[in-house]
């Protein structure tokens, strides 16, 4: 699995329709150790800017990830 | 390139208006632009709409000869320009470029949106294909989320501070309590502005702009034929446009907008002024970090000092360089197709000494700065007095 650190993240309490039942949930910019970024759900512990992350799913294309 | 002159500007107020459809405020937008330019419907040679969705808004597409028709504006080109937020900024860009070329002479552009009937979740949705829907969108980000983690970013790396935000939402809801065309009037405290609902972290309600319904409108014309229609005729002295990329994490930095520094600098050269110059400004405040960052990549301020520069009042309408005197997006509201042409309407208001109590006594040169998406588009015009 991919793993990266937090380049910058956010709560979102005000979601569009399809995520709205999901409310509040984290998403985060991570950079990823093996080059780029890519955008993601936290799940579990909240995560803050140049926290560890490890990959631990992927659900339809969107990657969540969990603090290392 | 031929000098080009602003002749006539008309806005309807901006707010939420069940009774009126898309159609209507931008025939009134147009009609009233039409009456202030002294200009008649058949003297239009060419028509831009900037609108950004107005199929997923109101379920109407084909929408430039859809307005241009009602405004009675027969047979010439009309065209739609979609840029997100930056809609309406684009479709003037490219009515300057026409009339600058020589390609015609009078040209009309009227910016619309039409959001609230809609509901707010539903908007965020349709809002959030301004960014990229294959990845950030995906993930369940809105457009609040995405300035949200630029925030959080800019904050890391500069010291930003929740109350540099709302110091910048308390200026322009003070300033919007003064336009009777505003969507909102209701001056807010610091304290208020740092305790609002939380939107994303950490972004609160105060920090975000409206979800409005409005139009606005103009006419340009080759300088040298402006007075044939208007004794006040507003220079434009600089405009470009620039773009970047769509999604925030194809940016090597997302705490600054490379295509706002981009259209800034070429929009100077033109004009052969720099950010000293700029008297006041009418900046893409979507979220309050908007205006904060844009104010440093024109170089209004020092790279990351932008914070400290709006709490500390230097863009007060009292202060050495008004910002956003119209109220902003923030409380004049956002339309989000209007926005670029109303920026425009909103400087030439000031530069015409026709901003009632809003009116600062330095309006001789303002700079507009109209944002698409997360950054991906940016218009920068620079207009001034004859």
């Amino acid at each position: 699995m991919r793993t990266g650190v937090v380049y910058t993240e956010t709560v979102i309490y005000s979601a569009p329709e399809a995520f709205a039942n999901e409310a509040p949930y984290q998403t985060a910019i991570v950079s990823l150790d093996a080059g780029g970024r890519v955008t993601g759900r936290i799940l579990g512990d909240r995560v803050q800017i140049d926290d560890h992350v490890v990959e631990v799913e992927d659900r339809g294309g969107v990657p969540y990830f969990s603090k290392a | 390139m031929r000098p080009v002159a602003v002749i006539g500007v008309g806005k309807t107020p901006f707010g939420a208006f069940p009774d009126r459809d898309l159609r209507s405020l931008a025939v009134e937008a147009g009609e009233k632009c039409l009456r202030n330019a002294n200009a008649a419907p058949g003297q239009i040679q060419s028509f831009y709409l900037g609108n950004f969705s107005g199929p997923a808004f109101v379920g109407q597409n084909h929408l430039a000869p859809y307005v241009s028709t009602a405004l009675k504006i027969d047979g010439v080109p009309a065209t739609r320009i979609e840029a997100a937020c930056a809609s309406s900024g684009s479709a003037f860009y490219h009515a300057w470029t026409e009339v600058a070329a020589g390609i015609n002479d009078v040209v009309m552009v009227v910016g619309v949106e039409k959001m609230t009937s809609q509901t707010t979740a539903r908007t965020s949705e349709i809002l959030a294909q301004a960014g990229d829907c294959s990845g950030e969108m995906k993930a369940g980000n809105t457009f609040a989320s995405l300035f949200a983690m630029i925030a959080r970013r800019h904050m890391h790396d500069f010291g930003t501070k929740k109350e540099h935000l709302a110091s910048v939402a308390v200026k322009n809801h003070a300033n919007g309590a003064l336009n009777p065309d505003a969507h909102m009037r209701k001056t807010i405290t610091l304290e208020q502005a740092m305790k609002g609902r939380p939107i994303a972290d950490p972004l609160n309600i105060y920090d975000c702009s409206l979800i409005s319904d409005g139009a606005a409108a103009v006419i340009l014309a080759p300088l040298d034929r402006a007075h044939e229609f208007t004794k006040n005729p507003v220079r434009v002295l600089g405009i470009a446009q620039a773009s970047d990329y769509v999604a925030l994490d194809e940016k090597q930095d997302i705490t600054t907008f490379p295509a706002v520094r981009l259209a800034g600098q070429k929009a100077y050269q033109m004009s052969g002024l720099s950010a000293n110059d700029i008297q006041f400004a009418e900046l893409h405040d979507c979220f309050t970090i908007a205006e904060i960052i844009a104010t440093e990549d024109l170089g209004f301020v020092a790279r990351g000092k932008g914070g400290p520069y709006a709490f500390e009042g230097c863009t007060l309408r009292t202060g050495p360089r008004p910002i956003n005197t119209s109220g902003g997006l923030k409380a004049k509201g956002h339309p989000v197709g209007a926005t670029g042409v109303a920026q425009i309407y909103d400087l030439v208001q000031q530069i015409r000494g026709e901003a009632g109590e809003r009116q600062i006594p330095r309006h001789e040169i303002g700079l507009a700065e109209n944002l698409g998406g997360s950054g991906a588009t940016c218009v920068v015009t620079i207009l001034g007095a004859q």
